[in-house]
């Protein structure tokens, strides 16, 4: 017996096998439910003596299953099970090394955002840039991506100088250039240390970015006293004595467990939907959820204002850049750069940033919110989560200007978290090629970009915006995501259908636009047809207005 | 503020507009009609007269409609029984004979009691075949109800009432709602507030909890109504809790009046005739501020909330709510006047001041619902009111704010893509039709060339002779053409004075909104166009009459008047140039030659001076 939001009980056969928890049911309406092991956040058991117990299954995707299963041996068995499968972490065993693609792949998503295309974009010949391949085997980064852009005077020899300087060996690269100008940098902490350690090398970068008289922003993502601390335990920051042209700006924003922990309260308070109003609004204040979102895109619009209207140089880091500086400078993007708001060039966009720019997914996915917090590790955290969300509170204030659809980011929420395609998986580019991931895998950008797939998730409003979207980050301005959060619990069929009827509303306007025109071209060829055999008169001058 | 009510602006007010006749609106509810759109009079329930001249209640309406089997002694026994003397009445029928009944508390004190009120509720219950039992509904917290019977009122005795199911339902009274609602404003108007101080603000302000429950009330009702069982809504006095709850369980359960006209049929009803007193709530004359509440913005809220849930039910939108509240405050207009019906007769306002409706429904094409499309199988609204899914109404109470709202806001894109859809279908009507035309014409003249042709071959063999014979027929063509054109001009100038004849009778109450030059307008402009997708011109004036594409409203800040666009204010489209204005600036309204159907539509002023000037040259 399953019990699902919003469908009716499923009265069924279960069947585990080594990928998925299948219930299909008896009846004459077939009726079936998959879900991935690795959907499965934590499995709750309720026994009932001998007569069986119930199962709640918590998803990743935020969802909860009821199951009853029949039988106190069957439930213990059928318990045990899961647990042990959901726990499975051995990479070569995930579903996307076994999942087989059962339609043609007419763009190998795995080559769609090689770096030298997408680096070409930032770096013109004869620029004060360039391409470095001294991360080719992956060892001066291990997180790093084997192509990096990095200034045209800096040799690999330096960079890996200032990969020991830098935490997690995250040395500055180039993220985004804003109207050929000002760059945005990314990078880890410096390893300063409670004694000053110093690397010419790294100065070196980073002052011959700026050009000469010009001021850069160093966006620390941490607050000034963590930033201090941080020396003790061998980090810092950038100390203004040897950075002269930089200025060192704070702007904390939570990561790793206090967003888990954001996340568990955000969702106690909207599964418990029988509670007050009161006691919701406290929860969903208390859980910060709204704070940490308003934080983040507060900073990603710092970032953007710095390169957009001071036309400033900006480095992000936190500790090791690889969370909330992602967030910060993928944002920033969405902001400034109109290409970054296209389906395509929204893929490359968290290709390049997350996915090559070694946002550790597997370590960060494997546990979610409904994990016990004794049974999570502090690494475990819901960064992606949250930057998606940030992308859905701009496209709700400009539902105008992006060329996906809000479903397409809830989408790649799924997908970040539990997938058939190897996209997400692994937690750096190095880890996927030892894996062979995409040799032995699908992308998830060769099932989503194909003609079948994509339309629905187009946005049936876009109209291109070259320009750069502020988005309001008032408090009121700022709402929670109810297609992810919302939708187990309030059913979101009817916001679903309106969309429906948005798309039938905007396909007829181009159909009877396009029907119009067509129309006009015929009716010209027949006047002048007419006019040459005589029904009609040729305009007379004068006569003939000019609309 | 105001001392009088005769002082209020409505009184002074006149419309710049000449389109807008004073008498516009002021019919649009007829009690009689809408009873009768629910089924009554019918075997079990019927008028009375009792209250025709507000003898027994001053503050109900004239027309009232109770159970068939109530006798007279018992209705004016039960008026005596009841606060204010607001004895229970029908509001409405259900079509499973279930009925909403409303009325204000009982004088029952501690042990007193009414057997006619008890016969009341029991003719009540039996005009209902489908239910053994009826439920009371007080929409008060259990303790305030029990502190009126010290006061001598209070809430029925399930003991003496038989076979009723009490249940109270804990609104708070309207001190509370307007302690919570300037709670809430402050917490909006907080500089550069936090996210915890503004969540902390909305929550501590309990607004967001008070709509939930009047909602949660509205759906009680009208899960009991659809089982089947006949309800009796009251408060205290039965005009402000009462009111709220009774017509949002009317919108949940009649999709009528989910419509913009059942909309505002539903006020009328509800909050109108049965008495809101709307003067004393939204303080339109210096007075007691205790009497002020915002009941009427709570109920816009909670219309506001289910448009969220269901963004379809609803005909009207955002922007119609947000209007409506504008003017029930602004008394510019006589519609929310007074407290009651008689102090509205007593004023003469029909006769004195214009009516809202008639202002809202020159202006229907703005409060629109792209999205609303009529489903029978929701004629009962489905809601989840989880705490959840109750949200802030930032539009409203964050109206003026102009930085914190979507910047490309979806109502607006979209109500344009209607009209868009609308004007360019229009002429591709009209293309067709010219298409057709022009090809049949061809085809005569192909038909009667070839046989020409044919003759030609007969007589003489030679190209050259066949180029000279197409000379010919082009100019006997041309000079037959101008005869018929000139025979239409005249026909049409006939029927338009036969047109004119039948104004007056057209001019019926239901359709007084035209106005007599329009149609004869219309008429000639129709007639006028027949020929003009016949005319032997070339037609690109025509064609490009009708623009190809509307500029987008995207980062137009300003009119061309300079008047800047806020979030608020909608943008309209030119339907001639696709160009963006100002409602100021896009007064007139013109068909465009390249319309089929001719149905005038907004154009911008230089547009219309074309438009008029390309007609005058065209009519003879």
């Amino acid at each position: 017996m399953l019990h699902r939001p919003h469908h009716p009980v499923l009265d069924g056969t279960l069947c585990i096998t080594g990928h998925h928890l299948i219930v299909s049911s008896c009846d004459k309406e077939p009726q079936e439910l998959w879900l991935l092991h690795s959907n499965i956040d934590t499995v709750e058991r309720r026994q009932q003596g001998m007569t069986g117990g119930t199962l709640w299954l918590k998803c990743k995707d935020l969802r909860i299953l009821q199951l009853d299963v029949i039988g106190a041996d069957q439930f213990a068995k059928v318990a045990d099970t899961l647990e042990d499968l959901i726990r499975v972490e051995e990479p070569l065993l995930q579903y996307p090394f076994f999942y087989r693609a059962m339609y043609q792949i007419l763009e190998d998503g795995w080559t769609a955002f090689m770096p030298e295309s997408e680096f070409s974009r930032l770096v013109q010949p004869g620029d004060d840039w360039r391409i470095s391949y001294v991360n080719k085997d992956y060892k001066v980064c291990p997180s790093y991506p084997s192509a990096v852009v990095v200034p045209k005077n800096i040799e690999d020899n330096d960079l890996i100088a200032i990969a020991n300087f830098r935490q997690a060996s995250r040395f500055p690269v180039l993220a985004y250039r804003h109207e050929g100008t000002a760059v945005l940098l990314r990078s880890g902490q410096p390893l300063i240390t409670a004694n000053g350690k110093r690397c010419k090398e790294d100065e070196r970068l980073l002052n011959s970015v700026l050009a000469r008289d010009k001021r850069g922003y160093i966006i620390d993502t941490r607050t000034q006293n963590l930033a201090q601390s941080a020396k003790l335990r061998g980090g810092g920051y950038e100390p203004e004595l040897h950075y002269p042209n930089w200025r060192r700006v704070h702007k904390p924003i939570d990561r790793h467990h206090v967003l888990l922990d954001s996340l568990t309260k955000l969702m106690d308070g909207i599964n418990d939907t029988s509670s007050g109003t009161d006691k919701w609004l406290s929860r969903l204040e208390s859980s910060s959820w709204m704070n940490n979102i308003k934080e983040t895109l507060n900073c990603a619009c710092l970032v953007a204002q710095c390169l957009d209207q001071e036309g400033a140089s900006v480095l992000v880091h936190d500790t090791d850049g690889m969370d909330s500086t992602l967030q910060v400078t993928s944002l920033a993007q969405i902001i400034l750069n109109p290409d970054c708001r296209t389906v395509r060039g929204f893929e490359a966009l968290i290709e390049r940033e997350w996915i090559q720019g070694g946002h550790p997914f597997a370590t960060r996915h494997a546990r979610s919110c409904y994990t016990p917090s004794t049974q999570r590790s502090k690494i475990n955290s819901p960064t992606f989560l949250l930057f998606l969300d940030c992308v859905c509170q701009i496209h709700h204030q400009f539902s105008c200007s992006f060329e996906f659809a809000e479903n397409f980011l809830v989408m790649l929420f799924e997908h970040s978290y539990s997938s058939q395609f190897g996209t997400f998986l692994a937690n750096n580019e190095g880890e996927r090629r030892a894996m062979k991931a995409h040799e032995r895998t699908a992308s998830l950008w060769s099932f989503v970009n194909r003609p079948e797939v994509l339309p629905k998730y187009l946005n049936p409003m876009y109209e291109p915006n070259q320009r750069v979207i502020w988005p309001s980050v008032a408090p009121m301005s700022l709402q929670l995501w109810a297609s992810v959060f919302l939708r187990w619990v309030v059913d979101q069929g009817p916001q679903e259908a309106a969309w429906t009827i948005v798309r039938e509303l905007r396909e007829k306007e181009s159909s009877v636009r396009s029907q119009v025109a067509r129309l006009r071209r015929q009716l010209q060829d027949l006047e002048r047809e007419a006019v040459d055999v005589g029904i009609l008169t040729p305009p007379a001058t004068g006569e003939v207005e000019v609309a | 503020m105001a001392l009088h009510l005769e002082d209020l602006y409505c009184f002074h007010y006149t419309a710049s507009n000449d389109d807008i006749v004073k008498s516009m609106g002021w019919d649009m509810y007829n009690p009689a009609r809408e009873y009768h759109r629910m089924g009554v009079p019918c075997d079990s329930w019927s008028p009375t007269a009792l209250n025709h001249n507000y003898e027994i209640c001053d503050t109900y309406p004239q027309e009232l409609f109770v159970p068939a089997s109530a006798p007279t002694k018992v209705i004016l026994s039960s008026s005596k029984f009841r606060s204010k003397g607001r004895f229970p009445v029908l509001s409405y029928l259900h079509k499973n004979q279930a009925a909403l009944c409303r009325s204000s508390q009982p004088l029952s004190g501690f042990s007193a009691r009414c057997e006619e009120d008890e016969e009341l509720l029991d003719c009540i219950l039996h005009s209902n075949p489908n239910s053994s039992h009826m439920i009371v509904v007080d929409t008060r917290p259990k303790i305030n109800a029990m502190a009126n019977r010290a006061a001598g009122k209070g809430y029925e005795n399930e003991a003496y009432y038989e076979n009723i199911k009490f249940h109270f339902s804990g609104i708070e009274n309207i001190h509370v709602m307007r302690a919570s609602l300037t709670k809430l404003i402050e917490t909006c108007q907080l500089v550069t507030p936090s996210m915890s101080g503004f969540i902390g603000g909305v929550e501590s302000s309990g607004w967001l909890k008070h709509v939930r429950s009047v909602l949660e009330t509205a759906a009680f009702i009208t899960s009991s109504m659809v089982e089947g069982v006949s309800v009796l809504v009251h408060c205290s006095d039965g005009w402000d809790r009462t009111a709220q709850t009774c017509a949002l369980a009317q919108l949940m359960l009649d999709p009528y009046y989910r419509t913009t006209q059942g909309f505002q049929i539903l006020i009328e009803k509800e909050w109108l005739a049965f008495g809101h007193k709307f003067t004393d709530r939204c303080g339109h004359i210096q007075g007691d501020g205790k009497e002020v509440s915002p009941i009427f913005t709570q109920f816009l809220d909670c219309v506001w909330q289910l448009q969220q849930i269901l963004p379809s039910a609803f005909e009207f939108n955002e922007r119609y709510l947000l209007i409506l509240h504008d003017h029930v405050y602004s008394a510019q207009f006589g519609t929310f006047i007074g407290n009651c019906q008689k102090d509205r007769i007593d004023l003469r306002l029909a006769e004195r001041t214009y009516s809202l409706w008639g202002y809202m429904k020159m202006h229907e094409s703005e409060y629109k619902n792209p999205l609303y499309r009529r489903d029978s199988t929701t004629d009962v609204l489905k809601v989840i009111l989880c705490p959840q899914s109750i949200r802030f109404w930032r539009g409203m109470y964050n109206r003026f704010e102009n930085g914190v709202h979507p910047r490309e806001p979806l109502g607006d894109l979209l109500a344009a893509t209607t009209e868009h859809t609308q004007g360019l279908t229009d002429q591709a009507e009209f293309l067709t039709k010219r298409i057709t035309w022009l090809k049949s014409e061809l085809e005569l003249k192909s038909g009667h060339s070839q046989k020409k042709d044919t003759d030609n071959r007969l007589l003489e063999d030679g190209a050259q002779q066949n180029g000279d014979e197409k000379v010919s027929p082009l100019v006997g063509g041309l000079s037959m053409r101008e005869v018929e054109e000139s025979l239409v001009s005249v026909g049409a100038l006939t029927v338009n004075s036969a047109d004119a004849a039948v104004t007056p009778e057209k001019l019926s109450p239901g359709s007084n909104f035209i106005h007599p030059a329009q149609i004869i307008e219309s008429g000639k402009r129709l007639l006028n166009q027949l020929s003009t997708y016949q005319s032997t011109r070339i037609l690109s004036p025509e064609i490009t009459s009708v623009a190809l594409d509307w500029k987008t409203f995207r980062n137009v800040r300003e009119c061309s008047c300079s008047t800047p666009f806020d979030h608020f204010s909608r943008k309209y489209h030119c339907w001639r140039c696709g160009e963006v204005f100002c409602t100021r600036c896009i007064d007139k309204k013109a068909a465009l030659p390249g319309h089929l159907s001719q149905q005038p539509v907004p154009v911008c002023r230089p547009c219309y001076k074309d438009v008029t000037r390309s007609i005058s040259v065209d009519t003879p």
